[in-house]
């Protein structure tokens, strides 16, 4: 971040780093980390989902929320590391670096797909992402030999750390939880630090920010990269969860149903996006099988609501039209 | 000459299909150019457009079935055009992202709603009689319906690269497109032209479905395939205007049927590959309608 001209920083985010915050995540790991103790396995599977959904939508979330890049195509390196992590797990090690196996595979996808999507704005960019999405299930349905085609990849291993095997709900759940935790403090060191404002200067206006001497196109790609990094390590996660992953995964829906989590918690906040995927999830699973298998009518009619109800949370996302 | 056999059809399929998405890509573009709502929900017409060819005509068309499911198209068409038009009205002022959630839900729920009426299974209809089998011209012989197919659906975008490029009613869409609050100030209505204009786009959708109905075959998830396909069209042509989808729905056309003749397992890829080529050349398509810099 050279820049030669001195300037005021772009409304700073007021998430600081006070004992405060440190005090309240603090507080709230420690109780996710009890909360297996006190809930039926069931409860604790579902957590573990929200937690994985949750980390996806937070790094949708530094795309949407602090750069203003809408896209719906997030989920597409969500599957990639999911894919990446389940291929490892069944075919080399069972350990932590099948996560790093997602992580920098969905990177790299994400460099390659982001380089072009990176030169649109706007409503070109939304559609653009979308198609990534759609192409990539497309890939994993049609590309059998190593993603096991439509029938996806079944009977991941359980993970393993230290010797031990991961393969109780709560163990699981507390495995998914540590890199939970780790992704989410990646994505806040980088949306509260010096990058972080370099973004949303780019989210308020590109063209100042370029003016300033920023590249701006280069430093939206790594943004990308980034969160799409972020998406791999959660699609390990899911992979390590699920024990399955298949072409939905890295679909059209879960990237909208990412977006809608999104805008749900409010996509300034940090946090916000998580209850939103908790919100998204308990939908989905358990109103869903209520509702006698019409998950998705519960769903679309969430989305209609919350347009209609919610306009306050989502009423700061820019959806920039170009002005040159 | 088998090669050549395969090459000419799988050209005469692919102008069927390009023609085929330039009816649906039509519609989409129209209706972001011009109302500039992004309407994720237009695959999900085109799905209806073609469960209703099985519905009315059954696994075999006749000729009396395929007129009754051209009017029930157009008028379940126009309608959900205009309920659309209603739905997304309160977000005119809003972002483009809240329409897009907004239709992405109307669109699950109408695809919750058509499996419900129509089932998980594939719903195969076949063209009427005289189109059902192939045709033999100067030694090469077609499938008749695909033949026929390019034929309607080539009248078809004629009359509407017609309607929008030379009538005074389309001269009235296109200045809504450069200047949406000058066509208010000169006393017309610009709800009648919203609703006209998702009407036409809708029409245009369910139309697509019934004519692709013997190809696509209606099933779950075609809607999805289509509204991707159409995006892919109309981001490659331009937003807002008709001759650039045109060209690119023909270009994709070819791609995506010579692609599939010559490299089964990379058509997807050769579809994304010519989009990302494009994009790299020309962030805003080929034909962006750039009036006065508004995009």
């Amino acid at each position: 971040m050279t820049s030669l001209v001195q300037t005021r920083a772009p409304a700073r985010p007021r998430l600081g780093t006070g004992f405060r915050t440190v005090a309240a995540t603090t507080a709230g790991t420690l109780v996710l980390a009890a909360a297996p103790l006190y809930l039926a396995p069931y409860a604790t599977t579902t957590l573990t989902r929200i937690l994985v959904f949750g980390l996806l939508a937070a790094s949708l979330n530094l795309l949407v929320g602090v750069v203003g890049l809408p896209s719906l195509g997030h989920a597409a390196f969500f599957g990639v590391g999911a894919y990446a992590a389940a291929w490892t797990a069944t075919h080399q090690t069972t350990g932590a670096g099948t996560l790093l196996v997602g992580v920098v595979v969905a990177a790299l996808v994400a460099l390659v797909a982001g380089a072009v999507a990176v030169r649109t704005h706007g409503v070109f960019f939304l559609m653009l992402t979308l198609a990534i999405g759609e192409l990539t299930q497309q890939a994993a349905d049609s590309w059998e030999a190593v993603t096991g085609g439509s029938n996806g990849l079944y009977g991941v291993p359980a993970p393993s750390m230290f010797g031990t095997v991961l393969d109780q709900p709560a163990t699981t759940y507390w495995y998914v939880l540590g890199f939970f935790v780790v992704g989410m403090l990646a994505l806040r060191l980088v949306s509260t630090s010096t990058p972080g404002v370099v973004l949303r200067g780019i989210r308020d206006s590109e063209d100042r920010m370029r003016a300033l001497g920023y590249r701006t196109t280069a430093i939206k790609l790594g943004a990308l990269v980034f969160a799409g990094a972020v998406a791999g390590l959660a699609g390990g996660l899911l992979a390590a969860q699920q024990r399955l992953v298949t072409p939905a995964d890295a679909g059209f829906e879960t990237s909208a149903l990412a977006l809608l989590a999104v805008v749900i918690g409010g996509t300034g906040s940090w946090w916000g996006p998580c209850l939103g995927a908790a919100l998204v999830i308990v939908v989905r699973d358990s109103l869903g099988a209520t509702l006698d298998g019409h998950g998705p009518l519960a769903l679309g009619l969430l989305f209609v609501l919350v347009v209609y109800l919610l306009p306050r949370g989502i009423a700061h996302i820019r959806l920039r039209r170009a002005t040159s | 000459m088998p090669t050549t056999q395969i090459a000419v059809t799988a050209m005469v399929n692919g102008l069927a299909i390009g023609l085929l998405l330039f009816i649906t890509a039509a519609g989409l573009s129209l209706i972001f150019g011009m109302m500039d709502v992004l309407n994720l929900a237009h695959g999900a017409l085109f799905l209806t457009g073609a469960y209703l060819a099985w519905w009315i005509g059954g696994e075999q068309q006749t000729w009396p079935s395929l007129a009754r499911a051209v009017v029930a198209v157009v008028v379940l068409g126009a309608a959900a055009g205009g309920l659309l038009s209603l739905l997304t009205a309160p977000l005119s002022r809003r972002s483009h992202l809240e329409q897009a959630l907004l239709t992405l839900g109307i669109a699950l729920v109408a695809a919750d709603v058509l499996s419900a009426l129509f089932g998980d299974d594939v719903r195969a209809t076949e063209p009427p009689a005289g189109l059902d089998g192939t045709v033999t011209i100067a030694g090469w012989s077609y499938p008749s319906y695909r033949l026929a197919l390019v034929g309607v659906a080539a009248l078809l975008a004629a009359a509407v690269y017609w309607t929008v490029e030379r009538t005074s009613l389309g001269a009235l869409f296109r200045a809504t497109v450069s200047d949406r609050d000058m066509v208010a100030t000169v006393g017309v209505d610009p709800r009648l032209v919203r609703g006209g204009v998702f009407v036409l786009g809708s029409v245009l959708a369910t139309l697509a479905g019934l004519l692709g109905a013997p190809i696509y075959h209606a099933r779950p998830g075609l809607d999805t395939t289509i509204l991707v396909l159409a995006l892919v069209v109309v981001v490659v042509g331009g937003l807002g205007s008709i001759r650039g989808p045109l060209i690119a729905a023909l270009l994709f056309g070819q791609v995506e049927s010579v692609g599939r003749a010559v490299l089964p397992g990379l058509a997807s890829f050769l579809l994304f590959g010519t989009l990302a080529a494009v994009l790299v050349v020309r962030p805003r398509g080929l034909f962006t309608l750039a009036p006065g810099g508004r995009r």
